[in-house]
């Protein structure tokens, strides 16, 4: 780390006489000054971390932690169950797992978000980051990629505990690796598309309460209308528009790409999976939902700050 | 060498215009920015730091195109908004670092020079605790830190003293001064008081409405605005004190600036003789004509032009208050 000590160039100026407090005379610094990459990695990086609580009060660590505690307790109980019964696969699929802990995901991404973005809003702290070498479109990138990071952290870990835990019960490991691989792509989408509708939502209400109020709603509400309509036409043999219903809500968006592509399982009514048609829609939906948000999101902060 | 340069610059929003064809040149040292509100002060920071761009004009700062080259500047350039701009729930020194990283400082250095650069504001054991709990004074004390953490050529300070008491008022301004004499850098800064810059700057550039209306040295500037407020008393000799003592002032050779249209409707403003005090035997000169007249000396006190009278032509330029001190605010 030497090359990180601070070279300076003491300066002839003496304080005036009396001037106690500022006896040590400035220095400038003649040291390294680092371009955009390394804003953009610091922000990112500070924001990863702030996103945990690392580096914060203990108390924005207590929500955090216990989320990821809520998250991992599943993983380890399927893991438990594989270990004792002896049995040659486990329980559960990752990609279930993913499904299943969408509240819990969605509470993490509703706590997160503002903290990462409403902050910088609310205390007007725009124009010093703008007063910077970065540009507004590094500090969307760094935000972003923050977010998106610390939902697949968030979303991963029960995975990882789940495929070691299968490894250490002598499962398959070709078995293993590869539903672990299919999970995995479904937390890469899944975090993308939540970074960004997260983020969206937070970055238009700088308030804090109403972004965690606003991202919950907008995460729950259209995922539970879409249940309850799907069902409702299923169980009245309307089934040609349940599958395209799913692509309403990010939530049943997800459900239905990782049913079709990731060898999931699918938790539309009568466990149906999407046709070829619908599942292309899906995926370019997804990828639509998630270029638009980040778009979106750089259309809002052209005017951040002024 | 020049800091700042505007040519023609314009910044026109849908329904006003904020900067109306500036042209500056402002050399290094303190220069201080006055204008009313709404003259165009911040808007010409922004601008310049490459933040918004301008309608028209160009503008460079250290010698960089504020259009092509806005991260350059922004490098070396530190910038201290008017606003309220801290988060609450973190320390000084937690904000600072981090802002000095978001200059792009090594980590190292940025906690080094994130001590160093407190220490020089004034700001000791307080900066370990929250910012929520700062004074005003302590908040300004950061925020011009976060501005100066990177080692900037220049900054940019928006309405430093905004919202001090005098003392903290005082001590800001001599800490500006000191960023330029102690530090090296050279300073931007705005107010909307001319008489607190006066001090502490040795440019002064005066807009209103988005132009220019005078960029001079701030020794010139003291001087020439300066004046003598001479009220007398008439005689028997003299029914009409005031007309005989600005005509023997006149005949003297001082300018006198009284009467003027307008000043009539003040009460007792028609009695009072603004003349310009170019130098210190003005007062003489004016003590002694009063002597001679025969006449009473009701007051003679040494004023500065308010910063309303600069805007105004010289015509209608004395509505100085009855009574008014030298405070020009
Ligand atoms: N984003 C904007 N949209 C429209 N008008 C604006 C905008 N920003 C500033 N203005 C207008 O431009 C003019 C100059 O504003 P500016 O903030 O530069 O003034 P100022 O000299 O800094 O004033 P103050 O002393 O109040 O800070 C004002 O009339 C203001 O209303
Ligand atoms: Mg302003």
């Amino acid at each position: 780390m030497s090359a990180e000590t601070t070279p300076t160039t003491a300066r002839a100026a003496e304080a005036p006489a009396g001037a106690s407090i500022h006896d040590i005379g400035y220095r400038h610094y003649d040291g390294e000054r680092h371009g955009r990459a390394y804003v953009r990695r610091s922000l990112y990086v500070q924001s990863l971390r702030g996103a945990f609580g690392i580096g914060r009060s203990a108390r924005s660590k207590v929500l955090p932690i216990l989320l990821l505690t809520f998250m991992c307790v599943p993983a380890v109980i399927i893991v438990a169950i594989a270990v004792f019964t002896d049995a040659h696969s486990l329980v559960a699929k990752p990609t279930n797992l993913v499904i299943g802990a969408m509240p819990l995901i969605g509470l993490f991404v509703a706590a997160v978000a503002p903290q990462l973005v409403s902050r910088d809003l609310r205390f007007n702290t725009m124009p010093l980051y703008l007063s910077r070498p970065m540009e507004r479109s590094d500090y969307v990138a760094a935000k972003f990629a923050a977010m998106a990071t610390a939902v697949a952290v968030f979303t991963g870990l029960p995975l990882l505990v789940m495929f070691l835990g299968g490894l250490l019960g002598k499962l398959k490991f070709a078995d293993q690796a590869r539903s672990f691989a299919f999970g995995l792509v479904l937390v890469a989408l899944f975090s993308l598309l939540h970074a960004g509708i997260g983020l969206l939502v937070a970055s238009v209400t700088p308030r804090r309460g109403f972004g965690v109020g606003a991202i919950i709603a907008v995460l729950t509400i259209p995922y539970f209308a879409v249940n309850m309509l799907m069902g409702i036409l299923w169980y009245n043999d309307r089934q040609g528009p349940v599958e395209w219903l799913g692509l309403l809500s990010p939530g049943t968006l997800m459900s239905g790409v990782q049913s079709k592509y990731l060898d999931g399982t699918s938790d539309f009514p009568g466990e149906i999976v999407v046709s070829d048609v619908a599942g292309a829609v899906y995926l370019l939906v997804t990828a639509l939902l998630i270029a638009g948000s980040y778009a979106l999101l750089n259309v809002r902060y052209r005017r951040a700050g002024l | 060498m020049t800091v700042i340069a505007t040519e023609r610059l314009s910044k026109r929003y849908p329904r006003v215009t904020a900067l109306d064809r500036l042209d500056l040149g402002i050399k290094p040292g303190v220069t201080g920015l006055v204008g009313a509100n709404g003259a165009g002060k911040s808007t010409l920071i922004k601008i310049l730091l490459g933040l918004a761009p301008a309608t028209e004009g160009n503008a460079s700062v250290l010698g960089m195109d504020v259009r092509t080259e806005g991260p350059r500047i922004r490098e070396r350039v530190g910038y201290m908004p008017e606003h309220d701009c801290l988060p609450p729930d973190v320390s000084a020194t937690e904000f600072v670092v981090h802002m000095a990283r978001m200059a792009g400082l090594p980590p190292t250095a940025a906690r080094e020079r994130t001590a160093d650069t407190l220490r020089h504001v004034g700001l000791h054991e307080e900066r370990y605790r929250p910012m929520g709990g700062y004074s005003t004074g302590m908040k300004q004390r950061v925020k011009l830190a976060q501005a100066l953490v990177h080692d900037p050529q220049l900054v940019f300070l928006d309405e430093p003293t905004n919202g001090l008491d005098p003392v903290g008022r005082d001590d800001m301004l001599g800490l500006i001064r000191r960023v330029h004499t102690d530090f090296g850098i050279s300073v931007l800064v705005t107010s909307h008081l001319l008489g607190e810059l006066e001090r502490t700057c040795d440019h002064v550039v005066i807009i209103d409405g988005g132009k220019l209306l005078r960029s001079s040295a701030t020794a010139d500037f003291t001087q020439a605005t300066a004046a003598l407020a001479v009220e007398v008393t008439d005689s028997d000799d003299h029914p009409d004190g005031t007309a005989a003592l600005r005509e023997a002032l006149l005949a003297a050779g001082l300018r006198v600036e009284s009467g003027g249209p307008g000043t009539q409707t003040l009460p007792g403003a028609g009695r009072i003789v603004l003349v310009d005090a170019a130098d210190e035997l003005t007062h003489d000169v004016v003590r002694d004509t009063v002597a001679e007249l025969g006449l009473g000396l009701v007051r003679m006190e040494q004023r500065r032009h308010r910063i309303a009278e600069v805007f105004q032509t010289p015509a209608d330029a004395p509505q100085a208050p009855k009574g008014g001190g030298t405070d020009v605010r």
